[in-house]
């Protein structure tokens, strides 16, 4: 982790310039179908030489519309209705063609979002980066590819030739999001926009990408503006908080003040929902470990998984005991998703046994398993992929229900089958409206509580959920966990959580497994992981987690 | 490399003996061929001792296997047999009809590719939204309407209209013009549908976005990008276009009276002339699987990915075969276990 303090040393020292971009009562809106619809609303900020501005705020709050907007890119049908951006004092967001294009990459660049899709997959990384060059200066192939090579060692990159030649599927995410970084700050910007720069990043890795912008920034006087879902990277990361709620700027102040003390009523609730500060994880972190040996749900033993030559899970033992939460963190690529597959017989263990509700799992057919499927249900990260487009919630959530009743019956079980889908429904607290909703219709958070629904309408006994949070916004985030939480208690479910976030994690589990590389580097009891780490990969994840300045108020 | 070029060739030979076999079927299963009805026509008069003796001499007296385990073997030798018709050697008839079909194919192809380009960038790139839409409209048209209509229009248009180019073959490159702007507006029509859906495709993806946050304009953009990535399902494309050229040269050449590939075809189907069809199957099934085979070279030379794949052993031909070309992490490429940094790094 890079110091915080830095920046403001290297603003002291060149201040007190003017702001080198400001923004000023924008608003921007898109035609549709019927009218302009309004995405951002009379925001207001500036941003000094070296300052690093955090926009925070959920999906569809107009963060990233701004960004855009910055950089005269905004898409079809998107239009400055009113306001200006403006850069040095001068104003940019009515210019077009070669003059606004004479200012992207040169004096604004962006850092974007998903480093995997972000780069040319045809075209060597090196003359990707080198574009920058051609278009703003005028080096010849020789000084731009010597310059390349420069920006390549500022990355943190060794063989900087060897780099230079590769493609982008030869490099892993963080090392694309280098690239994408060494090209962004090719032609000296004066502004960054970084839009989500590590979403779809392990954590270590985040916290890597994170430190290389923030060095290069104080090394350049680089002013940032960070876009950002995430309230923890803000703030760790930024001299700045702006918080957005539907276009609005809802409020505008620095880090540190807004951590302690935000002034607006939902920057409060955005940093009570931050899932260190979940109210549910004091009151879980009190529950003793119960004396008496518990009764174990689900029990592994020397588990592993190949797949034609590569092991996905290596000689992995757990027990889960009933009615608790076991978690399994790992990053991508380290086999969670792989075990929680195994326990719900999406696919076969190579060695090992797995035993759920005292079954042995191994030796079953497809068939054989069919009855413990009603006992073990699995919830996955992206619950609208499973619905069928064509049903209503109604046929979503009562299709498991459905597939145990004899064909042909349904006209006999229809009464019975609404009724228990409600009650399911409800248990997942969504009103019997939705019964004839359809999935397209609802926004995230309730699409994954029809998954919940469905998971839970067959009343099982172990639930596995596979990362059921991470494509959600935060508060719905903490609601889904609180659901869970209220869940587990009242029908005493055993839940198999896996995740890559392990303040979530810390939030809901009573014990935990640590997976890198198909191994468990370590497992025990919540609060003893995470406060007496026994495996420095452990500690280095721990490390990783964004948003300490948050934990501790 | 080499093992993946030599497995592509095996293919390439199975292809070959599968369409060989395959027309060899057919044609026996259907009832008659030229020397029976040589034999039948009351006109000859043939006493039914000159029929068996006429039969010997062509092989046709032995069972279906034997014929065709024959034929086999002497197309093994280099010897594709006698015409029926007029017991000319298949493979001369063939040889001195090849270069006209080739020299009219190659230039069907080379009009076909730029009427593609041209259209396929004019349509995605216009500031003019009707001439977007007719760009974007002419190929579906000219998909469907059947190559001698067009190739009638031409002619009536360009030689009888205006004596812009010959009618006849009078064996002057200008006579060619008219056959190959035919034969190219006719596989122009999927190549610049595909094309375009390419390009649009292309100009979606996120890199793209970036370029244009790096200060790039849309030349810089089509030159470095866009162009590349939208090439390689046109690339498959081609490939597949090959075999329309085939077909479409038979048709062209009908209407503008030109000898060639495509006149014999018709001639030796009129008379049921058997060997010459056979001639004609293995020749036009060179000339795709030859085209097919550069293709799939000329892949793994455009698309990294796809070269890295053949290196590791895992040729994925799904890649080929998909429209837009597939630039996020697949399926496949998420189900993948990442490198830990350390080791993608060596």
């Amino acid at each position: 982790m890079s110091s915080h303090a830095a920046p403001r040393a290297a603003r002291d020292a060149t201040s007190p310039p003017g702001p080198v971009l400001a923004v000023d009562g924008l608003s921007v809106g898109y035609r549709t179908g019927h009218g302009t619809k309004t995405a951002v609303r009379n925001v207001s900020f500036e941003l000094g030489p070296g300052q690093v501005l955090a926009l925070v705020g959920e999906s569809g709050s107009g963060k990233s519309t701004i960004g855009h907007a910055i950089l005269g890119l905004l898409p079809v049908g998107g239009r400055v209705l009113s306001g200006a951006v403006r850069y040095q004092g001068r104003t940019i967001s009515d210019l077009s063609g070669d003059r606004l294009r004479a200012l992207r990459g040169r004096a604004i660049s962006l850092i974007p979002q998903d480093p995997t899709v972000s780069l040319d997959p045809v075209r060597r990384v090196g003359p990707q980066v080198e574009d920058a060059l051609r278009l703003h200066t005028s080096l010849d192939t020789e000084a731009r590819r010597a310059r390349v090579h420069e920006l390549f060692e500022l990355v943190g990159f060794h063989h900087v030739e060897r780099r230079y030649r590769q493609f982008p599927h030869e490099l892993s995410g963080g090392m694309r999001q280098r690239v994408l970084i060494a090209a962004a700050v090719a032609a000296e910007p004066d502004v960054i926009v970084a839009d989500e720069p590590t979403s779809g990043l392990d954590a270590t890795v985040q916290a890597q990408v994170l430190d290389l912008i923030d060095d290069l920034r104080r090394r350049s006087g680089t002013a940032v503006l960070l876009i950002t879902h995430d309230l923890g990277v803000a703030a760790d990361r930024s001299d700045l908080v702006g918080v957005l709620r539907d276009g609005r700027l809802a409020e505008l102040a620095p880090t540190a003040s807004f951590v302690r003390n935000p002034r607006d009523e939902y920057s409060r609730h955005l940093l009570d929902n931050v899932p260190s500060r979940l109210s549910f994880t004091r009151d879980r972190a009190g529950r003793a470990p119960s004396e008496r040996p518990e009764e174990p749900a689900v029990e592994v033993t020397n588990l592993s998984k190949h797949y034609g030559g590569h092991t996905a899970v290596d000689d992995v033992s757990f027990t889960v005991p009933r009615g608790r939460t076991f978690s399994i963190v790992g990053e991508s690529g380290s086999g969670k998703s792989t075990t929680a597959r195994v326990l719900t017989g999406l696919t076969r263990p190579t060695a090992g046994q797995v035993s759920v509700l005292g079954t042995q799992l191994g030796a079953l057919s497809t068939k054989a398993f069919r009855p413990l499927r009603r006992d073990v249900q699995i919830v996955f990260q992206n619950p609208y992929a499973s619905f069928d487009p064509r049903f209503d919630v109604l046929s979503v959530v009562e299709e498991p229900l459905r597939s145990f009743q004899p064909a042909g019956s349904s006209r006999r079980h229809r009464r019975e089958n609404r009724d228990r889908v409600a009650a399911a429904l409800e248990a997942a607290s969504l009103p019997a409206s939705f019964l004839h909703r359809h999935p397209r219709e609802l926004s995230g958070g309730q699409r994954q509580r029809v998954a919940i629904a469905r998971a839970l309408v067959l009343e099982p006994k172990v639930v596995v959920l596979d990362e059921p949070i991470s494509a959600l916004d935060v508060s719905v985030q903490a609601q889904i966990l609180e659901l869970l939480v209220t869940l587990q208690s009242e029908l005493g479910l055993t839940y198999v959580f896996i995740s890559h976030d392990l303040a979530v994690v810390r939030a809901i589990s009573d014990r935990v497994a640590v997976m890198r590389r198909g191994r468990i580097v370590e497992q025990g009891d919540i609060a003893q992981v995470f406060e007496r780490p026994a495996s420095p990969y452990t500690a280095e994840l721990l490390g990783a987690i964004a948003g300490r300045r948050l934990a501790h108020r | 490399m080499a093992r993946h070029l030599l497995k592509r060739l095996a293919h390439a030979v199975l292809v070959l003996w599968a369409a060989y076999t395959l027309a060899f079927i057919l044609l026996t299963a259907l009832p008659g061929n030229a020397i029976a009805n040589l034999i039948n026509n009351p006109q000859n008069q043939l006493t039914p001792e000159d029929g068996k003796i006429l039969k010997a001499f062509y092989g046709l007296d032995h069972p279906v296997v034997v014929q065709y385990l024959r034929a086999l073997d002497a197309l093994l030798h280099g010897n594709l047999g006698y015409s029926l018709s007029n017991g000319v050697k298949v493979s001369d008839l063939l040889g001195d009809a090849l270069p006209g079909t080739l020299r009219l194919t190659a230039l069907g192809f080379v009009f076909g590719a730029v009427i593609a380009a041209a259209v396929g960038v004019a349509g995605s790139y216009t500031r003019w939204n009707w001439l977007r839409t007719l760009l974007r409209s002419v190929p579906a048209l000219a998909a469907s309407v059947p190559s001698f209509v067009v190739g009638i229009l031409i002619l009536s248009g360009f030689s009888f209209e205006l004596h812009l180019i010959p009618a006849v073959d009078n064996g002057t490159l200008l006579a060619l013009v008219g056959p190959a702007f035919t034969l190219g507006i006719m596989i122009s029509a999927p190549l610049s549908q595909v094309f375009s859906a390419s390009i649009e495709a292309t100009r979606r993806q996120p890199f793209v976005h970036v370029l244009q946050a790096r200060g790039a304009g849309e030349r810089y953009i089509f030159g470095h990008g866009v162009l590349r990535n939208s090439s390689l399902p046109v690339l498959t494309m081609l490939g597949l276009a090959m075999g329309e050229l085939i077909a479409g040269s038979v048709v062209t050449e009908a209407v503008f009276a030109r000898n060639g590939i495509g006149q014999i075809t018709l001639n030796a189907v009129n008379t049921q002339d058997l060997p010459v069809v056979q001639g004609v199957v293995l020749v036009a099934t060179t000339g795709y699987v030859l085209v097919n085979l550069v293709v799939d070279v000329v892949h793994p030379l455009i698309d990294p990915r796809i070269r890295a794949d053949i290196l590791a052993g895992r040729a994925k031909r799904i890649k080929r075969s998909t429209g837009a070309t597939p630039v996020g992490p697949g399926v496949d490429e998420a189900m993948a276990p990442r490198l830990p940094e350390e080791v993608a790094t060596r």
